[in-house]
């Protein structure tokens, strides 16, 4: 029941967003975290959880690379 | 190979040979245990390494009185009920909402909490009343209901609350159980309330949380970070550390706006879970400013099996795995539930049961 999707800000309006999920788009609430179009935010129950910090790829390979020899 | 894939290889090798003493992790999150199962992940892992399910599923945990009760609100003749769609077949005490619906119950599924609103507008005579289940990750979203039901001045709309908080189940768990080394902790819980959640349970209990993702990579790098995180301890006595191995969503302190949004209409109080009983402090109800939102969440719940041989209880805590139960894939399916972990699409005996897992 915790799902929830990472998609692209498509559209801004005053009260919520339209956002994309791989062409799939869908009108969520905004209001909770700053949103700006091109933005990639957490989706989660028709509500904008979360915006996706820049760099998400990066994260992951630091995150493999401090990694100690396994 | 690229860097990564060399890492995921080194990985998988070192899951996969680990022949030191047994460790068993817990996922606390209903859908991390989905998505363990829908990569194989458990099948990675050499025998010692154990990875089991927790009480992460709000469907799962909630008491069959809740459910009993939505069933008779739903009998009152103007009122709907509306409920995310894996609620639905939850069973209560004799029956679910999808069992009542051909018996006159009215009852409406929906995909977000906020769905309601055009209903209530549609029909202003009727009164809505939403199941409220859900953790920290659902709460805020119940908080934006509510703005907007008071800033639209709807009123034909009601909550009734069976809302859960992590960190006390996982306090019970750690004081009731000791088969649990260390914690998967659920990202999209920590997604809002921050990462910094789990420090104050790793320091009193001397355990390892690593917060992860839901992709294969995520999970995978989360995995082997908490079965290392337990071996380091054991072997160095390397203090254990909360971990954040979701950045990309999770920060240190989580999404500070959706928490201060719950606690202006939410406040903490005990809540009995499925199988378990009353945990104190464990869940958030309506502030007594907003009681007229509240559609009597406050009643006593009870909480009764509807099936006897079911161990939906044992399962959630960690202490048996679904295969254990005797109704498993035979009595108790995805059809025909006897109890709420075969129901929702997150539970643990759905899960093993369309993924034939068996560990």
């Amino acid at each position: 029941m915790c799902v929830a999707l990472p998609g692209k800000v498509i559209e801004v309006y005053e009260k919520d967003a339209l956002v994309d999920f791989s062409g799939n788009r869908v009108r969520a609430v905004s209001g909770l975290v700053p949103i700006a179009v091109g933005d990639y935010v957490l989706v989660h129950a028709g509500c904008i959880l979360q915006k996706l910090s820049v760099g998400e790829a990066q994260d992951m390979i630091k995150l493999f690379e401090e990694l100690e020899e396994v | 190979m690229t860097d990564i894939s060399h890492k995921i290889t080194q990985i998988k090798e070192w899951l996969a040979a680990y022949d030191g003493p047994d460790i068993s992790i817990m996922e606390v999150c209903g859908s991390h245990t989905a998505a363990i199962s829908k990569y194989g992940i458990s099948g990675l892992l050499s025998e010692k390494l154990h990875l089991i399910s927790g009480p992460g599923c709000p469907v799962c945990v909630t008491p069959t009185g809740y459910i009993d009760r939505l069933i008779e609100l739903s009998m009152e003749s103007d009122t709907t009920i509306v409920t995310f769609g894996d609620l639905i077949r939850v069973p209560g005490r004799k029956n679910s909402l999808a069992e009542v619906k051909g018996e006159g119950a009215r009852v409406e599924m929906v995909y977000s909490p906020m769905d309601i609103l055009s209903l209530a507008k549609a029909n202003p005579k009727n009164q809505y009343v939403f199941a409220a289940v859900g953790f920290e990750t659902t709460t805020p979203v119940y908080a934006m209901l509510l703005e907007q039901l008071i800033s639209e001045h709807i009123t034909n709309v009601k909550l009734l609350t069976a809302l859960k908080t992590m960190p006390e189940v996982i306090g019970w768990l750690c004081e009731h159980t000791e088969e649990i080394d260390g914690f998967l902790a659920p990202g999209h819980v920590a997604a809002v309330t921050g990462s910094d959640l789990f420090i104050p349970l790793c320091e009193k209990y001397r355990v390892p949380f690593c917060v992860a993702g839901f992709s294969a990579e995520e999970l995978l790098l989360a995995v082997y970070g908490i079965f290392k995180a337990v071996v380091d301890d054991r072997e160095k006595g390397l203090k254990p550390e909360v971990k954040n191995y979701y950045p990309s969503v999770v920060t240190a302190r989580g999404n500070e706006t959706a928490a201060g949004l719950v606690n202006r209409y939410f406040e903490s109080c005990d809540a009995v879970w499925r199988g378990i009983g009353t945990i104190s402090g464990s869940g958030r109800k309506l502030r007594k400013e907003f009681e007229q939102f509240d559609a009597g969440s406050d009643l006593p719940m009870e909480d009764h099996k509807k099936n006897q041989a079911c161990r939906c209880d044992q399962i959630l805590m960690g202490k048996a795995l679904p295969g254990d139960c005797p109704l498993f894939g035979t009595v108790c399916t995805p059809m025909n539930p006897q109890g709420a972990c075969m129901v929702s699409e997150e539970g643990s005996c759905h899960q093993y049961l369309m993924y034939h897992r068996t560990r």
